[in-house]
């Protein structure tokens, strides 16, 4: 047989994940010209695009609009998509190892972190992320049950994440009724009685995670206001300093908002969201049915590491808020995937630059790479797993080189797509994905909303008459 | 963005010296390990000091029988010790203005890592293409 990465024998490449990290990797790798290479792409859900789909909130398209890009990669020759079909499940990792020369891991960051303090578990407090995956009709959370019935929420935390469930809340059902926000949700949020929602946060305005244009948007919201605590909007002593000597416009330009917010509206609206620093959560507090009705908070004061980095200490100082609505937002972490080294305390895959490693020899495992959250944890917009994608392919070109890959027993391309068959008669192609999409986007035209979503997989089939 | 993101993807051992060690034995680890700096650590594997190329090339102006001398003749003392919570920027700032290119990171007592400034620009340089990318794709599809 010829050489591997030559056009009658192409280096063949599994990507686990179809989030952007899979398709910025699998970009990368069409765009070498160094060797021939086939992709296929597998996805645990039997449509792609990940937290694209069912992250980016609804009243935010435009940034789903990346998927334009991600199509282009998937119309190359080489490139076949596998959805609904499970790594770990349908099919193992040494499957994998059959039938590629070559396996990137872009699982992403699919848990949230937890906070470890009493009553987390609470009824009533729910992680940020099955929220936010119920309301953008991800089929295993469309089952999810959250009770809008009360009147105070709160989100812990201060990222994008966070703010996007503040904004979710806080919108009115006319506002969410031309976005593509799940049916159920829309109705669920329709009935909704939030009357107020706090974001917390245990650092000041100068070190939230949000991003201008997220906090912005906030102060423009059809019916509710936004208000900070004209005392935790200011800054301490630390912050300004940091903020004066670093010159940083974007931080800057972020705490004017939000210091902006700490006036009084002269005409109040329906509802109230309330912007906190400086706070921590040490305890929730619960009813007699065992559902969250407050939380204990503790304040917080700043001070600097040795590297430099202001962070919160608790003060001696508490209060108790009611709420009886919890979202926890506090940071995110990948899923272990069986038979792939894993780094619990940060929630990775054991990684150096992308090559998956032997923590027992400390050498790279061959042929299994690794790209996005799921490789350096959940931080930064959607186009920074693209210099992250390059970094590891670039590695896999490196190894190619030397030689170092898999030798699959079963390296040509028909035998993985009878493999896939055999193991997840179920799957989905790309093909029937454009499929979904257009009937998807049909729907949403007859409302005037982006697209009305399938949000089972049952639904899904039906749609393609395979049900 | 935290250091951790960028610990995340480097698993590879710390390469550490011991101060009575020889400077020839440190120069040797940097040029094996193509770095630029080495922690100093006791024997219990405390940090008690950095040693980088640029101390012992600015030692070697001084006295060509440099790589005799021991490690702690030349290792700086005060070493800033860094934590995977530290924030990134905060972290550029204090290499900027401290003028110094590689940090350890200790987490829970242990020596974990080295972050150098090429890690720390690298990080930055990604964060920004990224964002670039992300508000270019949004402006496209305005255009659209």
């Amino acid at each position: 047989m010829s050489e591997v990465g030559t056009e009658s024998n192409p280096l063949r490449v599994a990507i686990v994940g179809a989030g952007p990290t899979g398709f910025y990797a699998a970009e990368q790798l069409f765009k070498q010209k160094e060797y021939s290479v086939q992709v296929d792409m597998y996805e645990r859900l039997p449509t792609p695009f990940g937290l694209v789909r069912y992250g980016v909130a609804p009243d935010h398209q435009k940034i789903k609009s990346v998927t334009k890009l991600f199509d282009r990669t998937a119309k190359k020759p080489g490139f076949r998509f596998f959805g609904n079909v499970e790594i770990g499940k349908d099919v193992s990792v040494a499957d994998l190892r059959d039938y590629y020369h070559q396996i990137v891991y872009t699982t992403g960051a699919q848990t949230d972190r937890s906070l470890g303090i009493p009553g987390e578990n609470l009824a009533r407090s729910h992680a940020a992320t099955e929220f936010v995956a119920w309301y953008n009709g991800h089929p295993d959370f469309r089952d999810c049950q959250f009770d809008l019935s009360v009147e105070r929420a709160a989100v812990i935390g201060v990222g994008n994440v966070a703010v996007d469930v503040c904004r979710i809340l806080c919108r009115t059902p006319e506002e969410l009724a031309t976005t593509d926000i799940a049916d159920y949700a829309l109705e669920a949020l329709r009935e909704s009685n939030i009357k107020e929602v706090y974001m917390l946060g245990r650092r000041g305005p100068a070190q939230a995670a949000f991003t201008t244009p997220e906090i912005k948007e906030l102060g423009q919201l059809e019916d509710a206001d936004v208000w900070v605590p004209p005392e935790e909007a200011e800054l301490d002593a630390l912050s300004q300093e940091m903020l004066a000597e670093s010159a940083d416009r974007a931080t800057t330009r972020k705490v004017e908002i939000i210091q902006s917010y700490a006036k009084e509206p002269p005409d109040p609206k329906s509802r109230r969201l309330i912007l906190r620093f400086l706070v921590s959560p040490v305890e929730f507090i619960g009813d007699e049915e065992g559902g969250v009705r407050a939380m204990k908070l503790v304040k917080n004061e700043l001070y600097k590491t040795d590297a430099g980095t202001l962070r919160p200490r608790h003060l001696d100082e508490h209060e108790t808020l009611p709420v009886d609505l919890v979202f926890r937002s506090i940071g995110y972490r990948g899923v272990r995937l069986p038979g792939v080294p894993f780094k619990d305390s940060w929630g990775v895959i054991l990684n150096e630059e992308g090559r998956v490693m032997d923590p027992e020899t400390g050498e790279p495992v061959r042929g299994e790479y690794t790209a996005g959250w799921i490789k350096r944890g959940a931080t930064g917009v959607i186009g920074t797993n693209k210099p992250d994608a390059a970094e590891t392919v670039e590695a896999m070109m490196q190894d190619m080189a030397k030689g170092a890959i898999l030798e699959p027993a079963h390296p040509k391309r028909e035998a993985a797509e009878r493999m896939v068959d055999e193991k997840q008669p179920q799957r989905f192609t790309y093909d029937d994905w454009l499929k979904l999409d257009e009937m998807e986007v049909a729907r949403g035209e007859e409302q005037g909303r982006p697209r009305v979503k399938f949000t089972s997989v049952e639904e899904m089939l039906d749609a393609l008459d395979r049900g | 963005m935290k250091l951790m993101r960028i610990l995340a993807t480097k698993t590879g051992d710390v390469i550490t010296v011991h101060p009575e060690q020889q400077i020839r034995e440190a120069v040797r680890l940097l040029s094996e390990h193509n770095i630029g700096a080495l922690v100093v650590v006791d024997a219990a594997g405390k940090p008690v000091g950095i040693i980088s190329e640029r101390d012992i090339v600015r030692r070697a102006a001084d006295n060509e029988g440099v790589l005799a001398e021991q490690v702690r003749d030349i290792m700086t003392r005060r070493v800033i010790i860094g934590m995977p919570q530290d924030d990134l920027y905060s972290v550029i700032n204090t290499m900027t203005e401290k003028r110094f290119r590689h940090l350890p990171i200790m987490d829970e007592g242990r020596l974990i890592g080295i972050i150098s400034i090429g890690d720390v620009l690298k990080a930055q340089r990604d964060a920004y293409q990224g964002e670039i990318d992300t508000l270019e794709t949004q402006i496209m599809a305005d255009e659209a």
